[in-house]
């Protein structure tokens, strides 16, 4: 005989796979979702500080120097030579309307002055001003590439040392910058997402039947309300995993991207091994979520406003998750990893950054199944009682 | 006498918000629902309950169906308690009220297996109960249709059979016949007749007197969250019309209490 556990777990289960509008909306289109907008939103970065390539910039110039004018390239730049104070103004206001890229402007005696830079009639280097406007990609790139040009130039005056020139200085293995990238960014988005999966699930399951009064229904069979909980749970957390796996995957498919195509990120620097952990962390993550959800959904009254209170929540989760941004790896003291739902951040860190404290992973899935175990605790007393089950 | 339930002094109270205390202009936080209530139940009769709205009858059969728990006293449903032994109770007792729904999206026919299923039965024999109770009540012809879809009457028709998917004893219907039509009234009180003719003991609550007066052995007249009067039909009637002798019970005891 099944247990009935199983037979509630499984009448989830049913409600959920069998409307496929459900699983589409709730499984599928996240992850999809989010490869398509991190692809785009990467996509949109570079090209938001590329210009095309054969993009000429259009830029004015005063008094300008020949062996200035000879470091740019004709191909990079339509140069105008500009005289008068007037001219000057009106290419500034040219800068402003977006319709001219930069204006350079050199003092009079530029060249006598970087010749003879020590001159004790000077007071003062000579003073060069790159006009542009921060708005206009353009412009920008404009000024860029003025301002390492006469770097350039005045590097080549007096060059008296340089520092890690030519690159190739940073040590840090291509795992290495792997396992910042996604220690920094993927335990928050993680959280984020395991949580929107409870949550898109937990409120109309729990308060959704209270709402509908299908749930008193089940109470008046002899279903233990403890069988109810934990049945309740079992079903939601798969159906939450499946909906954070698809957001997860989404994720680490598209991260590269959004990175701006950094070719040597790559989630397979993980082990299969990481991998397992991961999805106990995840596991233990998400029957907590559920549980947590669960309860604030069976004090509601409606599905609404089980939705309302679930936000604290929500914030706290969130919280937790930046916290991943702005730390220096995991924790290494194991007591960080007895506050439950903070511990799986941490654990997550120490995964993603190759890291791993067994005993701290241990004991995050610990701590997060005995909190489970509370809760579902807590749960069937709500069940159990009428004051909530029945409010009006 | 073979009495299958034995209530006794069962009391129920409920804390009033103050949107409800404004709405029932109530003095007090606190609503007595049910008032000492004492009465039993013959194996294989119909009893009635029979009151007004808001008199008691739908709490004094939730505390029945163990749904909500007395604040005092106790009833005995078949030897079981209903303050100690809920889960015994819940598994001897058909419950049936509108307050109880069915999921909408399912079938009639999900939710049979599914609370036969809770309720352990064997499949062998759901499928030969389901088979008889569908035919019996025309949900054959709406089984895979989805509750959602189903009009007032096929959904309590498949209430119902759901109810009585594990061929309960003791069956427990709040106003069976409220909100339906006269075609699909009927066929539920005909059907009260022949759960007593297989040996049913069932409970019914209504306000209406010609379902009492037709269907019931005994009776008990509730109003204002007390037991007024219970006995056989006849005996309560005492020599009047149900519907006069209840109105004469209820100005006595109104009269008494307001």
């Amino acid at each position: 005989m099944k247990s009935n556990i199983w037979i509630i777990a499984k009448k989830e289960l049913d409600r959920f796979f069998r409307d496929g509008a459900m699983v589409i909306a709730t499984v599928l289109l996240p992850g999809l979702l989010i490869y398509i907008m991190y692809s785009f939103m990467g996509s949109a970065l570079s090209n938001q500080f590329d210009t095309d390539e054969n993009y000429r910039f259009a830029v004015a110039a005063v008094h300008l120097p020949a062996s200035v004018e000879a470091m740019l390239p004709e191909e990079l730049y339509d140069i105008e030579q500009v005289t008068s104070a007037d001219d000057m103004e009106a290419c500034k206001e040219a800068i402003r309307e977006k319709e001219l890229d930069a204006l350079i402007v050199f003092p009079t005696d530029f060249e006598a002055a970087v010749a003879d830079p020590h001159s004790p009639e000077r007071s003062a280097p000579p003073q060069v001003e790159i006009y542009y406007n921060s708005a206009r990609t353009e412009s920008s790139s404009a000024y860029q590439a003025l301002y390492e040009t006469l770097n350039q130039y005045e590097s080549a005056l007096a060059n008296v040392f340089d520092v890690n020139a030519g690159g190739g200085y940073d040590l840090a293995s291509e795992k290495d910058a792997t396992g910042s990238i996604f220690s920094s960014m993927l335990p928050m988005l993680l959280m984020i997402f395991l949580f929107s999966g409870c949550m898109s699930v937990a409120p109309e399951a729990i308060a959704g039947e209270k709402e509908r009064g299908t749930i008193a229904t089940i109470l008046v069979t002899p279903t233990k309300r403890s069988e109810l909980a934990v049945g309740k749970i079992f079903a939601l957390s798969i159906i939450a995993l499946l909906s954070g796996a698809s957001s997860t995957l989404g994720t680490i498919l598209s991260l590269p991207k959004l990175m701006g195509g950094v070719e040597t990120m790559s989630a397979a620097y993980y082990t299969a091994a990481d991998y397992l952990v991961l999805a106990a962390v995840i596991l233990s993550t998400v029957l907590l979520l559920v549980a947590l959800i669960s309860i604030i959904s069976a004090y509601a009254k409606t599905i609404k406003e089980a939705q309302t209170s679930v936000m604290p929540l929500m914030i706290v989760v969130i919280f937790l998750g930046v916290t991943a941004m702005f730390g220096s790896g995991a924790k290494s003291q194991l007591v960080y990893y007895c506050i439950p739902l903070y511990n799986s951040v941490q654990a997550m860190v120490g995964i993603f950054s190759f890291e791993m404290i067994p005993a701290a992973v241990a004991l995050t899935v610990g701590v997060n199944l005995a909190c489970t175990v509370i809760a579902s605790f807590v749960l069937t007393r709500m069940f159990n009682s009428e004051t909530i089950m029945f409010r009006r | 006498m073979d009495e299958i339930l034995i209530a006794s002094g069962l009391k129920k109270t409920f804390k009033l918000s103050a949107k409800q205390q404004k709405l029932e202009g109530a003095k007090e936080r606190t609503k007595v629902a049910v008032n000492d209530l004492s009465f039993s139940v013959n194996r294989g009769e119909i009893f009635g309950l029979l009151g007004p709205n808001g008199a008691g009858k739908t709490t004094t059969l939730r505390m029945l169906a163990t749904l909500i728990r007395p604040d005092g006293g106790d009833a005995i449903v078949d030897g079981a308690s209903i303050v100690s032994e809920p889960e015994i109770v819940r598994a001897k007792i058909g419950f049936l009220t509108s307050e109880l729904k069915l999921e909408d999206f399912f079938t009639p026919n999900y939710l049979y297996d599914f609370f036969a299923s809770l309720h352990r039965v064997d499949p062998a024999v759901r499928d030969q109960r389901k088979r008889a109770i569908f035919t019996r009540f025309g949900i054959d012809e709406f089984a895979e249709v989805k509750v959602a879809n189903l009009s007032t009457g096929m959904k309590q028709k498949a209430s119902l059979a759901i109810s009585l998917a594990h061929d309960p004893d003791i069956v427990i219907f709040d106003e069976p016949t409220n909100g339906l039509d006269v075609l699909t009234a009927r066929v539920v009180t005909d059907y009260l007749t022949e759960l007593r003719e297989q040996g049913k003991t069932i409970i019914v609550s209504t306000h209406i007197f010609s379902l009492v007066e037709k269907v019931c052995d005994r009776v008990g007249v509730i109003i204002d969250g007390r037991m007024i009067a219970c006995g056989p039909l006849e005996e309560v009637k005492a020599g009047k019309s149900l519907e006069d002798r209840f109105f004469d019970l209820y100005a006595e005891t109104v009269g008494e209490t307001k």
